[in-house]
């Protein structure tokens, strides 16, 4: 370990936490702008030509906002929480691969900051941690709504993480490694998305509940709980909060694109390595643009319907295409390579089963009630 | 001195302290951060010993899960502060009873450690390499199969037996 080594891993980890920082402020102006077109309006326009300036306009009214620590707060704890939430969404993309090498004043760089063998672990650890920062904002606010939201908070991450681990085996298992590098290598001629087509939409669905955003951000419900765990905040304290949640949506596109999307890889990649991150912050914004269509579109669910989801319908779902992966690999190594297509062909019909059940569900609710 | 052991020291010392600033403070919450904190430690030392499978493991189902629920009941119930005395009052005595035979015991062996210096078997290379993940999948589900299937069938129990506990009973409503 040179020298040289150790400042290029505190350059590069400079450079993601501020394109990290940067990417936040630029994604509320994002959200808001495509917001606005979904509802027919402008939206932000005022400050700066078509209202780019509007970010920096925001935080420095954040910055200068009174901060108020409620008399009867755990003030630690109420301090230390919104860094201990956004922490781990700033840390979680140090694995996440943006490219594979360039050459740089003469040097090679790694456009990776860590390489390390047990990558995919690593972001579920992190994940798991994720969740003490909105429950101890929650608790130490000394308030009751506060304190419902940092509860159901703590249930919700719970439960979908079981569901994103297990759709996270799904890639593991087709790329046979958990290493990112790997992963995103095994993807050169196929995504896996296309592999495991169901595998993807409970990644993208558990990962709403994760960062709780609509139509699951139950922890910051404003209808039953005014602003959940984060009520009592305020100015830059706020801020932070609001940074971890728009940083995990980043980050939780980044690992998707990785694991189901082809990472980095697009076409010439291996002839010009700078296309790596180009791609990869091209397939950033069409994710986050999903995220945001969600929630234009869809209204919250109630918070039992929520658990219910999660355990009935998220869960078995995925041991079922974790046992159709494990099965549809056996096979194709076995038997013949063609069996490799029945796992998005069983997956879907599993899917289908699930969605066929869930509204048959529902119907009955419905006559009952009648 | 190397930065191995100048690093372990450290660590030692916060795991430690992390363990007493558990046991002693009165405030349920706060235990729980000062074992979270432990745990972490107890991982970086996993990491240190060239395992990042279980060091992740340890972050993950520890720090992650089961203190999260701890941290979820403790806030549910509003016990987060003890009242002040024990609840049992032979408690305390056999605790510190029961922890200087403990103390002995685990004295004695180190002692005896010492006396024999011997050293202790190192990891194997293969658990250093980038295979480690491999190694250790192949070997729990090739040597280590029934015992993994036996525990993940008392897990299920375990969940099956908490799932009744919860239900109502019919017309009980």
């Amino acid at each position: 370990m040179t020298f040289a080594l150790i400042i290029e891993w505190l350059i590069k980890g400079f450079v993601l936490v501020l394109v990290l920082l940067g990417g936040f402020a630029y994604l509320t102006l994002y959200e808001r702008k495509a917001l606005a077109r979904i509802q027919s309006r402008i939206g932000p326009n005022r400050a700066g030509p078509w209202g780019i300036l509007q970010p920096i306009a925001d935080a420095i009214k954040l910055i200068f906002k009174e901060e108020l620590i409620p008399a009867r707060a755990d003030k630690l704890l109420f301090i230390l929480a919104p860094v201990v939430t956004l922490v781990p969404a700033l840390v979680i993309t140090a694995v996440v691969p943006w490219g594979t090498e360039v050459m740089m004043f003469g040097r090679k760089v790694t456009l990776y900051i860590a390489d390390i063998n047990v990558g995919v672990l690593y972001i579920m650890s992190v994940a798991s941690i994720a969740v003490y920062g909105v429950v101890l904002a929650g608790w130490s606010s000394n308030n009751k709504y506060a304190m419902m939201g940092g509860l159901r908070s703590s249930a919700q991450m719970i439960s979908y993480e079981i569901a994103l681990g297990l759709s996270f085996i799904a890639a593991i298992m087709l790329a046979g490694s958990m290493r990112m590098l790997d992963i995103v290598e095994a993807q050169r001629n196929l995504w896996f998305v296309l592999l495991q087509p169901v595998g993807t939409a409970i990644f993208l669905i558990a990962t709403l509940a994760e960062v709780n955003r609509p139509p699951f951000d139950m922890p910051e419900a404003e209808q039953e709980l005014t602003a959940g765990y984060h009520t009592e905040y305020s100015g830059m304290k706020f801020a932070l909060l609001f940074m971890a949640e728009y940083d995990k949506m980043i980050a939780i596109s980044a690992i998707g694109a990785t694991l189901f999307f082809g990472g980095f890889r697009g076409p010439f990649v291996d002839m010009y390595p700078w296309l790596g991150p180009v791609y990869m912050l091209l397939k950033l914004v069409i994710l986050l643009f999903g995220m945001i269509w969600v929630r234009a579109t869809w209204p919250r669910i109630r918070y039992d319907r929520l658990m219910a989801f999660g355990w009935k319908v998220m869960l078995p779902l995925a041991l079922a295409i974790v046992f159709v992966t494990a099965a549809g690999i056996i096979l194709a190594e076995q038997v013949n390579p063609l069996f490799l297509w029945s796992i998005p062909i069983v997956s879907l019909l599993a899917g289908f089963t699930a969605i066929m059940m869930l509204y048959r569900t529902l119907r009955r609710k419905e006559y009952a009630r009648a | 001195m190397d930065f191995t052991l100048i690093l372990f020291i450290v660590l030692a010392a916060v795991a430690v302290l992390t363990a007493i600033g558990m046991l002693v403070s009165r405030n349920a919450v706060y235990a729980a951060l000062f074992l979270v904190l432990n745990f972490a430690t107890v991982a970086i030392f996993y990491l240190m010993l060239g395992a990042p499978f279980i060091a992740m493991a340890q972050v993950t189902v520890y720090a992650g899960a089961i203190m999260v629920l701890f941290l979820f009941v403790i806030m549910l119930l509003g016990a987060e502060k003890l009242p002040k005395g024990g609840v049992l009052p032979w408690q305390r005595p056999l605790a510190i009873g029961l922890a200087a035979v403990l103390l002995a015991e685990a004295g004695y062996l180190l002692f005896q450690r010492i006396q024999m210096t011997t050293e202790l078997a190192g990891p194997g290379l293969e658990v250093n390499s980038v295979e480690a993940v491999r190694t250790l999948g192949l070997a729990l589900f090739n040597q280590y199969l029934l015992p993994f299937e036996v525990t993940s069938v008392l897990l299920l129990v375990a969940m099956i037996g908490a799932i009744v506990l919860t239900k109502k009973e019919k017309g009980e409503a």
